[in-house]
């Protein structure tokens, strides 16, 4: 919002006062001022002239030389304006002059000199109208600078609409005044309201059909109206505030709205005699003052007349029941609408107004009749002539409660943690308008009407007042004093943290961040189908519309994304999934961890157990045990059917290692070897973590027994390690695999066998006899030694 | 016999000076050493030297085994200087500006950023909360004052779920759940001081300034005489360490109605420091991050006493942070999965100021 302060001056007296310095106390106390401009700095040897004499330029058809009076002598000015016209009053800048078009000096035009320029009003930075010369009704001497005559030269600052959000009474200038008031401790003139007596008894009917999104519904009638063009010191400033001239009866509509935030309508009084304000009992179309036609459902609140709708509740009035020209006799409607309706039906509309913006910050009902007043007031002051023509019709259907709050200086200091003083409290309260009463320390505050809407209804809000006034830039600021006590610790969060320190600085992965919703698109490309999950009912695109029930797919699609970055790289992510619903119907929300691995030119087998180590490492790391693997019974259409395991330490299955089905793995990389990992680290966090059991190391020899073995296919290494564990062998110490190969479909393997004991060197008997045991063991799941 | 090994000293001096490898010592040491050597071959003869000159003749001929010896020992250690020598010289001196190839990870800049602030909040006795991505209309509306129908709804344009649910428009949405979580632990004279950043979601239009995933941290302290004044000055002391400089900061009003009165927090621009310049928009100030005093209906929704209690909160936009942090001008890049972004933040995850002062 654009505020003038040659508009603020006429509620509060700003003599001898910073401006500019004002304006940022305004941000620090009130709203965000997002830009100041300094109006009429460009307008300089501006005068008020008086065309004395008109020839026609010898050689062209628009031009004229004309001879202009500027009270000290005439000056010859070349001017191709089409409306010139003798003995009109006019701006003229006086090489060497500036105006915001430019500079101006003695030029030669079409073969004559021209010792300035006749402005229009948009050259002279007041207006857009470029249609000719501006036309001054001005009884001001020839010569007298056009900046004394004309408020041109003003400061107009730019309000940031979100930091007004919650303050309907700062959206015209009377409210901001106020807060220049109290912020200078100067006082606020009362609004100049006209007289609104009418001898007569008539009414102009109106009959609230929606009580519960109306207010309150001002209408007055105003005849004899001659006048139809408003005064150019209005619409400088109807201008500068980002509005338009149109007419007299719509330029004082905008100038109330700009001044007091409260939007009215004048009707065409010709074609309004019983207003009737409802919604519509079937949808319908509607032509706005634009031109526009628009669809109205049921829940969007019209103005009528009788049965005919003459304009959108707080939205914008019809074509048909504009003002015209030779309007003289309006209805002037000054209503107070429901704040919710008249946002959900501009936002229904796709049509946001001055006035529906006004509206939707809930207006305050008490302000129609300053509105009614003011309109009364200005019309007359232009058009002495026009006439209040009815009584008031004044409906005031709902009315806001009056708040009436009570504290005390100890709540103030409390809250605030300094000492702000009681008659320090009561100026400022007073200052914005609540009435106080004090006793003692003890305050009763009534709530201003124009505050009372929504903004202030609790004592904390009070606290907001007296300190913006007061200044944040003020406050003696204090460090808290607290007792002492331990920081609790959340040791799923230490967990997923130590993940990533591990897959990071042991294993070289690298962390991205994927959306929580699927990409149907990317997907496809794998060959992976979205699977049926919790929606987002309103997103952009569709195919993004299901959440993802698994981190894998997402990081496949980043993976094979990134085939430019390097022939090998793994990434990983900790983040939400959503696992269908839950018995409330909620999300299953969960937290997963996925990583991928991939490389162009590895074997799979390699980068499988490559996984596999990394899965080991974060297993042992963090619970201090190994994991179980366990061949899935079931797998999604993209997984490997062969080589998808289940992970799982003490039964609980966290996790998952899956390689791709050849047809998704292609689609993928054409050559290259792919692995996906999930941990679901909800069940993970819970898997109870092994304390370290200390064992005395042995000071005696150590005995080494290597097995070469021959396996059948399906002998898993865990059916193997059975075969030694089943026996409790105390001098075992280790084992290792120390080689492994396969030639002409025979797989090998080599395992070392460490012995050892505590208490003495161990005989090699004595070792034979465990190793006998062990290969009797072997020799049951069809396990021999290599030939 | 003195002759001899006179004789056999001279040949033996004449043979070591002419050897140039270990090899031809070796040689030489069976040649006149070993057991059919010339020295052994003295020995024999003797025999035949007569009794009285046999001490004599046998102390000359220890003496020319031991010079012998003597003079093989230093004949090895001379040559195996040389060779040691030789071998230097044809080692490769090596060049350690080559490329090494090392496998560095990386961390999400957002991972760098928000472990790096929730130090500094541990170190102030903040707890660090997890909170969930999904939440239902409760906690991240009502809960927080922000009735139905409120503008406030509106402003933030919420995806909304088949599940009656929605995507968390913002982290005050875990306000309820922490202070309800703490609410035993403050009425037995433990003030609340917790931290919980999360993923925020907000339906608009992706661009280089705005994306509809992003990262925020909220925070929030709570005891019996929390005051605005406590609340300037822990902003002001937490933003000038997580800046690493003593920050400069100043309040506006802002309106969000889960605070009573609300901030809006500007910091003095880093880049200008005050002047005006670009980045601050020629204002000298940074808006940073919202914050204010907790408003007593969000206390009350909380089952905590307003007349008792006060506290504040606040608001620290971690994606725009991480932006600030590292100079991302395109807030698309986080979300992007792209490597070639991603993988240059490998730095562990604290910055020692002594050495990021002497680099810059």
């Amino acid at each position: 919002m654009f505020v003038s302060i040659n508009w603020i001056k006429d509620y509060v007296d700003l003599e001898g006062l910073d401006v500019k310095k004002l304006i940022n106390q305004f941000t620090l106390a009130t709203a965000e001022v997002e830009d100041i401009y300094v109006k009429g700095e460009d307008v300089q040897n501006v005068f008020v002239g008086e065309i004395v004499s008109i020839e026609n330029h010898p050689d062209s058809k628009k031009l004229h030389l004309l001879k202009v009076d500027i009270g000290s002598k005439q000056v010859n000015i070349v001017c191709g304006a089409p409306n010139v016209r003798l003995g009109m009053k006019t701006a003229v800048a006086v090489a060497p002059a500036r105006v915001p078009a430019g500079e101006i000096g003695i030029t030669k035009i079409a073969g004559y000199d021209s010792e300035g320029m006749c402005c229009s009003a948009k050259e002279l930075g007041i207006s857009d109208d470029h249609s000719g010369i501006i036309d001054l009704k001005t009884d001001a001497a020839n010569g007298t600078n056009i900046k004394d005559v004309y408020p041109i030269d003003d400061i107009i600052f730019e309000v940031d609409n979100k930091s007004l959000t919650n303050r309907p009474d700062l959206w015209g200038h009377y409210g901001i005044a106020r807060e220049f008031a109290a912020l200078t401790g100067r006082e606020l003139k009362p609004l100049k309201l006209g007289d609104i007596s009418y001898d007569g008894d008539y009414q102009v009917p109106v009959t609230v059909g929606r009580e519960d999104l109306v207010y309150r519904y001002s209408a007055l009638k105003m005849d004899n109206i001659t006048v139809n063009e408003s005064p150019l010191e209005m619409q400088i400033r109807l201008f500068y505030c980002g509005m338009r001239g149109i007419n007299l009866l719509a330029d004082v509509t905008n100038y109330i709205m700009l001044e007091i935030g409260q939007p009215t309508h004048a009707f065409n009084a010709n074609s309004i005699d019983n207003i009737v304000v409802t919604t519509p009992k079937e949808k319908m179309k509607f032509t706005t003052l634009d031109g526009v036609e628009r669809d109205i459902d049921e829940d969007t609140l019209m103005i009528c007349n009788g049965d005919t709708p003459v304009a959108i509740a707080g939205i914008m009035g019809g074509l048909d029941s504009e003002i015209v020209e030779d309007t003289g006799a309006v209805v002037l409607e000054s209503a107070c609408f429901d704040g919710v309706s008249v946002r959900k039906s501009s936002s229904r509309l796709g049509h946001r107004t001055d006035a529906s913006a006004r509206y939707e910050k809930m207006l305050d009902p008490e302000l129609t009749m300053d509105a009614v007043g003011r309109f009364v007031e200005i019309v007359k002051s232009v058009d002495p002539g026009a006439k209040v023509a009815s009584k008031l019709n004044d409906c005031y259907t709902k009315k806001y409660p009056h708040i009436q709050l009570s504290f005390n200086k100890q709540y103030v200091d409390r809250y605030t943690g300094i000492d702000i003083s009681d008659e320090r409290i009561i100026k400022t309260l007073s200052s914005l308008g609540f009435g106080v009463n004090y006793n003692n320390g003890e305050f009763v505050v009534d709530v201003p009407s124009w505050r009372a809407t929504k903004d202030v209804t609790i004592k904390a809000d009070i606290i907001e007042e007296i300190t913006r006034i007061y200044g944040y830039d003020n406050f003696m600021i204090t460090t808290t004093k607290m007792p002492l006590k331990p920081v609790p610790n959340d040791y799923s969060r230490l967990e997923d943290e130590e993940v990533k320190d591990i897959l990071v600085k042991k294993y070289a992965l690298h962390e991205v961040n994927s959306y929580i919703w699927c990409d149907g698109r990317k997907y496809k490309k794998l060959g992976i189908d979205v699977e049926d999950n919790v929606k987002v009912l309103n997103i952009e695109n569709s195919e993004n519309g299901v959440l993802r029930n698994s981190m894998i797919p997402t990081l496949l699609v980043m993976a094979s994304e990134n085939k430019d970055f390097s022939d090998s790289y793994g990434l990983f992510e900790i983040g939400r999934v959503v696992e269908g619903t839950k018995e409330n119907g909620y999300a299953n929300e969960r937290k997963h961890l996925g990583f991928v691995l991939f490389n162009k030119n590895g074997d799979e087998r390699k980068l499988y157990f490559k996984a596999l180590e990394i899965i080991n490492c974060i297993v042992n790391e963090i619970k201090q045990v190994n994991p179980v693997y366990k061949k899935a019974a079931e797998v999604k259409a993209w997984q490997h059917p062969k080589n998808t395991s289940i992970i799982s330490v003490d039964g609980i299955e966290f996790g998952k290692i899956c390689t791709l089905h050849p047809s998704n793995r292609t689609k993928f990389d054409k050559t290259g070897a792919v692995v996906a990992v999930e941990f679901d680290m909800d069940s993970f966090n819970t898997v109870g973590a092994r304390s370290i059991a200390f064992k005395e190391a042995s000071e005696m020899q150590s005995i080494y027994y290597d097995l070469s073995l021959v396996l059948g296919n399906d002998v898993r290494f865990e059916e193997l390690e059975n075969c030694w564990k089943k026996e409790n062998i105390a001098e075992l110490e280790s084992v290792k695999v120390i080689d492994t190969f396969e030639r002409l479909g025979i797989r090998s393997i080599t395992i070392r066998f460490n012995f050892v004991a505590m208490d003495r060197t161990l005989e090699m008997e004595e070792v034979q006899k465990n190793i006998d045991a062990i290969l009797a063991n072997l020799s049951v799941i069809g396990v021999a030694l290599r030939a | 016999m003195f002759e001899k090994t006179e004789a056999l000293k001279k040949l033996f001096t004449e043979k070591v000076a002419k050897a140039t490898a270990t090899s031809d010592i070796e040689q030489l040491r069976i040649e006149f050493l070993g057991k059919k050597g010339s020295v052994q071959a003295l020995m024999q003869e003797l025999r035949n030297v007569p009794n009285e000159g046999k001490k004599e003749a046998g102390q000359k001929i220890n003496e020319a085994k031991q010079y012998i010896e003597n003079a093989i020992t230093e004949k090895i250690a001379e040559l195996k200087k040389f060779e040691e020598q030789k071998l230097i010289e044809a080692t490769e001196s090596y060049d350690e500006s080559m490329p090494v190839s090392v496998d560095y990870g990386s961390y999400h800049p957002i991972t760098l950023v928000r472990r790096e602030v929730e130090q500094i909040f541990l170190s102030m006795g903040f707890s660090v909360e997890d909170y969930s991505e999904i939440t239902d209309d409760y906690n991240c509306f009502e809960a927080l004052n922000i009735p139905k129908h409120h503008p406030a709804r509106d402003m933030q344009d919420t995806y909304y779920l088949s599940s009656n649910q929605l995507l968390k428009t913002h982290t005050s949405a875990a306000q309820n759940t922490i202070l309800r979580k703490y609410k035993s632990n403050l009425e037995n004279g433990n003030p609340i001081r917790a931290i919980f950043p999360g993923r925020c979601f907000r339906n608009e239009k992706i661009d280089a300034c705005h994306e509809n995933t992003f990262f925020q941290m909220e925070g929030i302290m709570v005891d019996e005489n929390i005051s605005i004044s406590n609340l300037i000055y822990f902003m002001k002391t937490m933003l000038s360490e997580v800046f690493q400089k003593d920050i400069t900061v100043r309040l506006r009003p802002g309106f969000f109605p889960f605070v009573e009165p609300g901030f809006e927090l500007d910091i003095q621009c880093l880049i200008c420091g005050g002047d005006g310049c670009p980045s601050c928009k020629d204002s000298g100030w940074l808006e940073l991050c919202p914050c204010g005093m907790i408003h007593p209906n969000v206390l009350t929704a909380a089952g905590i006493d307003p007349e008792k209690y006060t506290g504040f909160a606040f608001g620290l936009g971690m994606t725009r942070l991480a932006m600030m942090r590292y100079g991302v001008k395109d807030i698309r890049v986080f979300n992007s999965g792209n490597l070639k972004s991603l993988s240059q933040f490998t730095e562990k995850s604290f910055t020692n100021p002594s050495n990021e002062s002497k680099e810059a």
